[in-house]
């Protein structure tokens, strides 16, 4: 089954944008975790720790500031205010 | 006498060079701004993208009311946005944007409506207030480059302004005022009016029926989340997209200045020569009319 399509985007800049296995993101009622097929959804982030697990890549985390995660289609998009990197993201 | 009209000429030319180098530095400063101006400007189109699709999906999925979207009638204030630059020598910007403020204010007073003014850009806020206009608040900013916490701060105060009740100076509407950069060649100014929300711009087109989403915790909190970030990203866009529009005004407007200046020395040079020319003939026939006198007194 083909990955999820993973978009991590900050106000001023895409900061990362590719295939992952597996992500994680902070929601206001917990931590959810997204693999493929997940149902669509649109929930609130707090501010916390992203960690994807890329497809060719070591999984890395970001900080994030809060904002907000969408899923449709094995589409993920993780919208926060500021995203800072955190260990194992290359540039 | 002689040299008198040579000298004014000159340093006339002297004057205009120096004024053509000031052009010309303008020009390539903002020659160089404008590629930056314009990559911060896509670069941040990836997060308008997201969040008006989110923005969009919710609209379309769930019914629900948000006082960002219902229109407000308990106030007749609205609130107007002007995004103008802080610096001028950019030809026509800063007039054109003026103008258009001015035709909107005079429609929204012909509706009924009380415009109150948020003015970002030192021109617009002098313009304003030599005419005696009140604003509500004003920002300058460095316009040519806008920075995210600029646009949260507007965004933010106009948001305020916005969820604030009637007697507490409250506003019903919110247009902005910007310039659209369609080229480096066209730039026009634009309204818009950003609250309350109605037409989500860009919404995706594909026919079949979009998915049903479940919203964490709830539809409410999720459009609390959204719509405010969605304002500050769209005013973020707006300064962003003014930015670029300053800048290539200002080089356009530059550049002629430059060609205007090259023209001005140009002709101050011709007459330069010709008063020098001048000069010449009347010194030669003064030196041959006085050695004719000489030869004639003989």
């Amino acid at each position: 089954m083909a990955g999820l399509n993973v978009d991590l985007v900050s106000t001023d800049r895409k900061v990362w944008s590719g295939i992952a296995r597996a992500v994680s993101v902070p929601s206001v009622d917990g931590q959810i975790g997204i693999l493929t097929g997940h149902t669509p959804i649109l929930a609130v982030l707090r501010p916390g720790t992203v960690r994807v697990t890329a497809d060719d890549a070591e999984p890395f985390e970001v900080q994030v500031t809060g904002g907000f995660v969408s899923v449709d289609d094995n589409l993920v998009t993780v919208v926060a205010d500021e995203i800072t990197l955190g260990t194992g993201v290359e540039g | 006498m002689a040299g008198g009209s040579q000298r004014v000429y000159r340093q006339r030319i002297k004057s205009t060079q120096s004024l053509k180098k000031m052009f010309r530095a303008q020009e390539l400063i903002a020659a160089s701004r404008i590629g930056r101006a314009r990559t911060r400007a896509t670069a941040a189109t990836p997060f308008a993208q997201a969040i008006t699709r989110a923005v969009s999906a919710v609209a379309t999925h769930a019914h629900v009311d948000h006082p960002m979207i219902e229109p407000r009638h308990d106030t007749a204030k609205v609130a107007v946005l002007v995004v103008a630059s802080d610096r001028g020598m950019a030809g026509s910007y800063s007039a054109a944007i003026i103008r258009e403020t001015e035709r909107l204010l005079e429609r929204l007073e012909r509706e009924g409506k009380e415009p109150e003014l948020y003015v970002a850009g030192r021109r617009a806020i002098s313009y304003f207030r030599y005419r005696g206009r009140e604003l509500s608040e004003q920002w300058s900013y460095g316009s040519d480059s806008p920075s995210s916490e600029v646009a949260n701060e507007i965004a933010d105060a106009l948001l305020a302004a916005h969820s604030a009740a009637a007697e507490d100076g409250g506003v019903a509407e919110l247009h902005v005022v910007y310039t659209q950069f369609v080229n480096m060649v066209t730039q026009r100014p634009r309204v818009v009016r950003m609250l309350p929300l109605e037409v989500v711009e860009g919404v995706v087109e594909h026919d079949e029926v979009e998915p049903l989403y479940d919203f964490e915790p709830s539809v409410e909190v999720v459009l609390d989340a959204l719509l405010p970030r969605y304002v500050r990203s769209r005013i973020f866009s707006f300064l962003l997209e003014a930015a670029a529009s300053e800048l290539a005004s200002r080089q356009r407007a530059m550049h002629t200045a430059v060609d205007n200046a090259e023209d001005l020395i140009r002709n101050y040079t011709r007459l330069a020569n010709q008063a020098r020319q001048a000069d010449i003939t009347q010194e030669i026939s003064e030196i041959v009319s006085g050695a004719d006198a000489l030869a004639a007194a003989k």
